[in-house]
């Protein structure tokens, strides 16, 4: 048996995890595992330019594999740079195993140089966390904290590592556990066949019922069976913004995204609708406007695989806490399509279908379309969508572009869309992209951002560099924070406070080439799609490609705060209330 | 008002977990009292919440989520006892002192210090009880008091005890 230190164990236990890449960054508690990772070539590590981005990185790389995301970074400064990306990570639930070095044990508390109680700040946006507190339980503490990631609702765990710990001169007997007991936790157990029945009894009484499907039903790799209950339902099926290719947007059961800027037909069906079915969907505030009248009429089944999220702001009909697939699958057992009303869903589907033609999203967009000169932000993602072939994967920053994103490039599978739906961190999308290119090199993966948000990371354009990571940047340039800029005209009568920068963009053609990347600048709508060609084709270059776009351009439908699901502004002029 | 019970693991950090999340999510504390159980390892913690129904759900599940959270018990779900110690620091004689004690009834009291001319005296009641008979007091003569906080426990079969432990491979 080969002897550890504590810093080649935990680099060791990582190995014994089957992680390949370790995002981070290096510093003074962590020079100790910097060395153990210097001397093994099972963990590769990615140097980034900033521990926002390795956080960023590591959750692409799990968003888009399922498999956990790993980080190292150093203490104080490099932990508290961490945060942010920790709580994109935490209000996603993206299983993330984030190693920090500490100062060593004998000096915390004692304000010593780069001490920060990375304990104590994290501890609110972990699932959970840990301070090693001697080297021999390293290797369980990684057990346990990649069982924690990746079971139940998966989300970040921090391990904090005093610098002792990891002593290179400090030596024990190596052993990886196969298995770990923890009295404290535990996954759902089976949902009983009770409430499957209960559950299935409503969607067979439906008439007109809506499955409502979010990020759990990607997380939980259920999208099949979300696909055979909606074709044994006929059922109409909404995605939540997390849940986006849960269920395939290019499917004819499928009525768009729903909520703050879901499309006409899905916020009208979930507000009358006679049954919704949430999926791995939370109810959060940006889908169901005011709890106090959402959808009155509709019963509601609600399965999660977490027991809190179940009635923290709808109460429902039945609750299903466990596994989506396994759940899924019981109901697919018990449901019989000779019971279903199917007469009555016929009918309810046209109805939406109706409401599609009045204000779907494509409606506004064509009469303007007659009378344009500047590029729209959507013909944009939709000449995207036509380049890459439906097929890429599409990471996104925090915005309009990031709705735009949302509403116009057609999601067909899971795991392709990549965005920070809970906290709206910007400055997620071109980490979160090269997170993703790492794991799929031969794929399209394209993040779609704002001048805004891309330069709150743009320092990652180096590390592109370093390792070679062609991703390709579409920048929708209005030249403002067109998300404030939206607010400000509809809520403070068009005063734009601090939205503008004068001026002082910079010229993101130059700075693309300055990093060894290739630039494009496109301002005319006739060359749009031609240019977009060109950059999705140049497979081995990063190209920045820097789109101006309409400035004054609104992202449409926009529920009404504190109305109802059917409460929408459907463009500048016309509102459904 | 809830009166919620709580095994946890005995290891730092624990506790601000715990309390930590009351105000991350905006819940109320009322009192709260924790120590070690006859099982090293394991801390009880026992809380007075004072929040609606609804909230009071919420706080049980949020609580079930904490990995360092070993069981959960709702007090208030339960046929259980519960009662308060308190120290009462009095500027009086041990005479007069005697005689409060006496007419406290049902409280149980005690003197359990004379010091120069103050006099501590010990109360065990329910926490009404306790409200009560520091409403009574003379606020010249009342210094300063010390609460438990509510401690609570199941009657019967109505247990808090530590399940097996669950083996997780993966
Ligand atoms: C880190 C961070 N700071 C502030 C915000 C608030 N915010 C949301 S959208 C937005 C504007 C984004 O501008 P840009 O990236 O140019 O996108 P656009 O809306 O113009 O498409 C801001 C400031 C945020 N989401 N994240
Ligand atoms: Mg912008």
């Amino acid at each position: 048996m080969k002897k550890e230190s504590g810093g080649s164990a935990l680099i060791r236990a990582l190995a014994d995890e089957n992680v390949d890449l370790l995002f981070g960054y290096p510093g003074g508690a962590a020079l100790h595992i910097y060395d153990a990772i210097y001397q093994q070539n099972k963990v590769q590590h990615i140097l980034v330019r900033h521990e926002q981005a390795a956080v960023h990185a590591a959750d692409g790389y799990a968003r888009a594999t399922g498999k956990v995301g790993t980080v190292l970074v150093t203490s104080g400064p490099g932990a508290t740079n961490a945060i942010t990306g920790i709580a994109t990570a935490y209000m996603d639930s993206i299983p993330l195993v984030v190693i920090s070095g500490q100062v060593a044990s004998h000096l915390i508390g004692t304000d010593a140089f780069q001490e920060t109680d990375m304990m104590g700040i994290s501890r609110p946006i972990v699932k959970h966390s840990f301070l090693i507190q001697s080297p021999e339980e390293i290797p369980e503490v990684v057990k346990k904290a990649f069982i924690i990631a990746k079971t139940g609702k998966p989300g970040p765990v921090v391990i904090d590592v005093p610098k002792d710990m990891t002593d290179p001169n400090h030596l024990f007997d190596y052993q990886y556990p196969k298995d770990i007991k923890m009295r404290s936790y535990s996954v759902p157990s089976e949902v009983e066949v009770s409430k499957i029945e209960e559950a299935v009894s409503l969607l067979e009484k439906a008439k007109k019922p809506v499955l409502y499907a979010g990020g759990g039903i990607i997380q939980g790799n259920a999208s099949e069976e979300l696909k055979k209950l909606a074709k044994i339902m006929n059922a109409p099926v909404t995605n939540t913004l997390m849940g986006l290719g849960a269920f395939p947007a290019t499917h004819e059961n499928f009525i768009g995204m729903l909520g703050m800027h879901g499309t006409y037909e899905a916020n009208m069906a979930m507000h009358e609708a006679d049954l919704i079915f949430a999926l791995g969907s939370r109810f959060d505030d940006r889908t169901t406007n005011n709890p106090q009248k959402y959808s009155l009429n509709a019963k509601k089944i609600h399965l999660d695989c977490d027991y809190g999220s179940i009635e923290k702001i709808i109460n429902v009909d039945v609750s299903l806490n466990g596994d989506a697939k396994k759940i899924l699958n019981q109901i697919l057992n018990k449901i019989d399509q000779k019971n279903i009303d199917k007469a009555s869903i016929d009918l309810w589907n046209n109805e939406i279908l109706n409401w599609r033609e009045t204000h779907g999203l494509n409606h506004d967009l064509l009469d303007k379309k007659f009378h344009q000169k500047q590029i729209l932000p959507q013909q944009v993602i939709q000449s995207l969508y036509k380049s890459t072939n439906g097929k890429a994967f599409i990471t996104s920053d925090v915005g309009q572009h990031q709705m735009f994103a949302a509403q116009y490039y057609k999601f067909d599978e899971p795991r392709k869309w990549i965005n920070s739906g809970g906290l709206g961190t910007m400055g997620f999308g071109l980490p979160s992209a090269m997170g993703v290119k790492f794991a799929f090199p031969d794929e399209d993966v394209v993040c779609v951002t704002g001048e805004g948000s891309i330069q709150m990371c743009i320092q990652e354009l180096s590390t592109c560099m370093q390792y070679g990571l062609p991703v390709k940047i579409i920048n929708l340039n209005n030249r403002a924070l067109g998300m404030v800029k939206q607010w400000q005209d509809m809520q403070y009568g068009g005063r734009y406070s601090s939205i503008l920068y004068e001026d002082s963009l910079p010229d993101f053609v130059k700075l693309a080439e300055s990093y060894g990347h290739v630039g494009m600048k496109v301002e005319d709508i006739g060359e749009l799609e031609e240019r977009m060609d060109e950059c999705i084709s140049m497979k081995d270059k990063l190209v920045f490609m820097d789109v101006y776009v309409d400035p004054d351009e609104h992202v449409y439908p926009m529920l009404e705060a504190g109305g109802n699901m059917s409460e929408m502004r459907v463009s500048k002029t016309k509102k459904t209330f | 008002m809830s009166h919620i019970s709580i095994l946890m693991e005995n290891q730092p950090g624990a506790l601000s977990r715990v309390v930590g999340l009351f105000s991350q999510r905006g819940y109320n504390i009322d009192s709260l009292s924790v120590a070690p159980t006859n099982d090293s390892s394991l801390s009880r913690l026992t809380m007075v919440v004072k929040e609606e129904e609804s909230v009071i759900s919420q706080i049980l599940k949020q609580l079930n989520k904490v990995i360092d959270v070993v069981e959960v018990q709702n007090l208030s779900d339960v046929e259980s006892v519960s009662l308060e110690i308190a120290i009462v620091k009095l500027k009086i004689t041990e005479k007069e002192a005697s005689k409060i004690i006496e007419s406290a009834f049902p409280i149980v009291g005690e003197i359990i210090n004379h010091k120069d001319e103050f006099v501590m005296i010990k109360l065990i009641g329910s926490n009404h009880e306790v409200d009560d008979f520091l409403l009574s007091l003379n606020k010249q003569k009342f210094l300063e008091v010390t609460r438990s906080g509510l401690l609570g426990m199941g009657t019967g079969e109505n247990f808090l005890i530590s399940e097996s432990e669950t083996t997780i491979e993966y």
